[in-house]
């Protein structure tokens, strides 16, 4: 049994009263507020044309490729948290360690620039 | 029953109901959504292991970033078209296959967990430090040296793989 | 035990009407320094000096018609909104306000400010997916992936501010400021910090998303009313909190510059900063042009990603050799 609350009781409360709040507003909105809807009002916006093609387009790849890459330097970033707290401790021989793993993801950044994985034309 | 008891049989129920909304949820963005809310339970039951680090890095890599690019592969797919298409059943063999897989593994991870003698010397050196993001910095940067530095080269690899996968597909 | 649960509850409803206050008077201070930028008055009417606008705009969106677009996904419509305004109100759980005077003390505070903020990007993406409409599509896949460019710079950024303190608590780092602040210890993790706050708020210059001669209006086009009043919310309140977490990062947090006046209470302090940090994105917006896309991107890869891992090696060689 804690007699102290652990520091995540605050969070968890935090998290109930936000999602609460945010579905509170809405449901407040949607008490007061008019409801008149017509074929046309609720067509999707398209500066006042006819929508011309089904809403879902086809998108670019180069977006998917953004993706994977934030993914590898995430990854690579949540190395480096513990790393960081740890850092005066482990002195030297840290510095080294991260520096190597720093120019190795390196080499794959530079690959990836070169073959132009980084651009938008 | 402990509090922590009770938010861990709450925080294990959510994860799975969703989990089980996720693989049967037609609809694929809100597969994502469920996915999405089962990563963050299992958060939950991180921090009540006293997990912090670990909960944070689920919801930053897991909940952060691979729904995100579940969902954008989802977006990148014209919405009729990934309506027609069903998965083949060829794939469920496998999916079974390796679902039992993991089920073996967990079984082996804990098995060793009870009988090996890892467990004693991990908790027995971080408890000497403290704070969880501290222990696992001592620990992964002094013991576990080799399989961090080898993880900067998987990633290299990934990395590769990528970028050689979409330039196909931009020079086509 | 529920004593403790209710004092919690009581100060997380006070930081929350704070932060609501910040939100609230936010709009107006957009609108008034807007209005002093461009040579115009801005808002006047309602109230002494038009103080009383926020109120006005708020009660106004309650009552106007909400349209949700035919063939929209509706649950996915219904969650966007309310994910674009969680986040930013969870992140005030580890913004300590003075030595004191913080919902919690997490040792992982700042991993939690990482964690927490990196789902917003589910309201843009969400948000225009589930409006079936091609431009709010367009705008969220192009806000997401801004976002998460940008978000990998402001990750690393907090690594350079982590080494110099050893801990990830926000306490911890506002009390290792007590003689220096980091601003003079890490100016490039600052700057970079900075760019990438305001990138990700989807701002202008950065604000790409939403160009609205290319775009319309970005990821929220199809909302209205109340839902559009969440996403709009939810803009000011990362705002606010993204300032005051750079405040409690580079700007010593609740101590007074250079210890001059301390009678005045570390709360007030704290707020003077948030609020000059706030005033700063308002005046960046209403100064500089907006940029291209790929420069854009081509700003937070090519750019920034180099520069903030070359600072993590500088600082960890400084540290390190030159003791």
């Amino acid at each position: 049994m804690y007699q102290a609350i652990s520091p995540y009781v605050p969070v968890l409360i935090l998290i109930l009263l936000a999602v609460l709040f945010g579905v509170v507003t809405l449901l407040i909105a949607w008490l007061v507020r008019p409801n008149a809807p017509y074929s046309e009002k609720l067509s999707p916006y398209e500066c006042g044309v006819e929508p011309l093609q089904p809403g879902k387009l086809r998108m670019s790849i180069r977006f998917f490729v953004i993706v994977l890459l934030f993914l590898l330097f995430d990854v690579e970033a949540v190395f480096m948290y513990p790393w960081a707290v740890m850092y005066k401790p482990l002195g030297w021989w840290g510095f080294i360690e991260m520096a190597l793993f720093v120019i190795i993801l390196f080499v794959g950044y530079i690959y990836a620039w070169l073959k132009g994985a980084l651009e938008w034309e | 029953m402990s509090y922590t008891e009770i938010f861990f049989y709450i925080f294990a129920v959510l994860s799975i109901l969703f989990a089980l909304l996720t693989v049967t949820r037609r609809n694929a963005v809100h597969a994502a959504i469920c996915l999405l809310l089962t990563f963050f339970f299992i958060a939950c039951n991180y921090v009540l292991l006293e997990a912090e680090f670990l909960a944070a890095v689920q919801v930053l890599v897991y909940a952060g970033g691979v729904v995100g690019l579940m969902l954008y592969v989802i977006m990148l797919v014209r919405k009729d078209e990934a309506d027609e298409v069903r998965q083949s059943l060829g794939q469920r063999v496998i999916a079974v296959f390796i679902a039992i897989l993991f089920v073996l593994e967990i079984a082996f991870i804990s098995l060793l967990a009870y009988y090996g003698n890892y467990s004693g010397f991990l908790s027995s050196k971080m408890a000497q430090i403290g704070g969880n993001t501290e222990s696992i910095g001592a620990v992964l940067y002094t013991y576990f040296l080799l399989p961090f530095e080898v993880v900067s080269v998987l990633l290299l690899a990934a990395l590769v793989g990528a970028v050689v996968l979409a330039k196909n597909r931009i020079e086509r | 035990m529920l004593e403790t649960v209710i004092l919690t509850i009581a100060k997380i409803i006070i930081f929350f009407a704070v932060l609501m206050f910040f939100v609230a008077y936010g709009t107006y201070a957009e609108r008034k320094v807007a209005g002093g930028i461009q040579d115009r008055i801005g808002p006047l009417h309602c109230g002494p000096f038009g103080l009383l606008q926020p109120l006005a705009d708020g009660l106004k969106l309650f009552f106007k018609e909400d349209i949700t677009v035919a063939k929209s996904d509706k649950p996915t419509y219904y969650i966007a909104p309310i994910l674009a305004v969680v986040p930013a109100i969870l992140v005030i759980a580890v913004i300590p306000v003075d030595e004191n005077i913080m919902i919690t003390d997490l040792n992982i505070a700042l991993l939690y400010f990482l964690a927490v903020s990196s789902l917003s990007v589910y309201a843009i993406m969400l948000g225009g997916w589930a409006g079936n409409s091609k431009y709010p599509l367009l705008g969220g896949l192009r806000s997401a992936s801004q976002f998460i460019s940008y978000e990998l710079v402001l990750g690393l950024s907090i690594v350079c501010v982590a080494m110099l303190v050893g801990s990830f608590s926000l306490r911890d780092v506002v009390l290792y400021q007590k003689d220096m602040w980091m601003v003079f210890k890490q100016p490039i993790a600052f700057i970079c910090y900075m760019i990438a706050a305001i990138a990700e708020l989807n701002r202008a210059p950065f604000d790409l998303p939403e160009a609205e001669s290319e775009l319309v209006g970005g990821y929220h086009t199809e909302y209205s009313s109340m839902k559009f009043a969440m996403f709009f919310l939810g803009e000011y309140a990362n705002m606010v909190v993204s300032s005051a977490i750079a405040t409690c990062l580079f700007l010593g947090g609740w101590y007074a510059p250079f210890s001059i006046l301390p009678f005045i209470p570390g709360f007030i302090w704290f707020l003077i900063k948030t609020f000059l940090i706030f005033f700063f994105m308002l005046w960046i917006r209403w100064t500089y042009p907006r940029v291209r896309f790929d420069q854009l991107m081509g700003m937070s890869w090519k750019v920034l990603m180099p520069v903030v891992l070359l600072n993590i090696l500088v600082t960890g060689f400084i540290v390190t050799f030159g003791r």
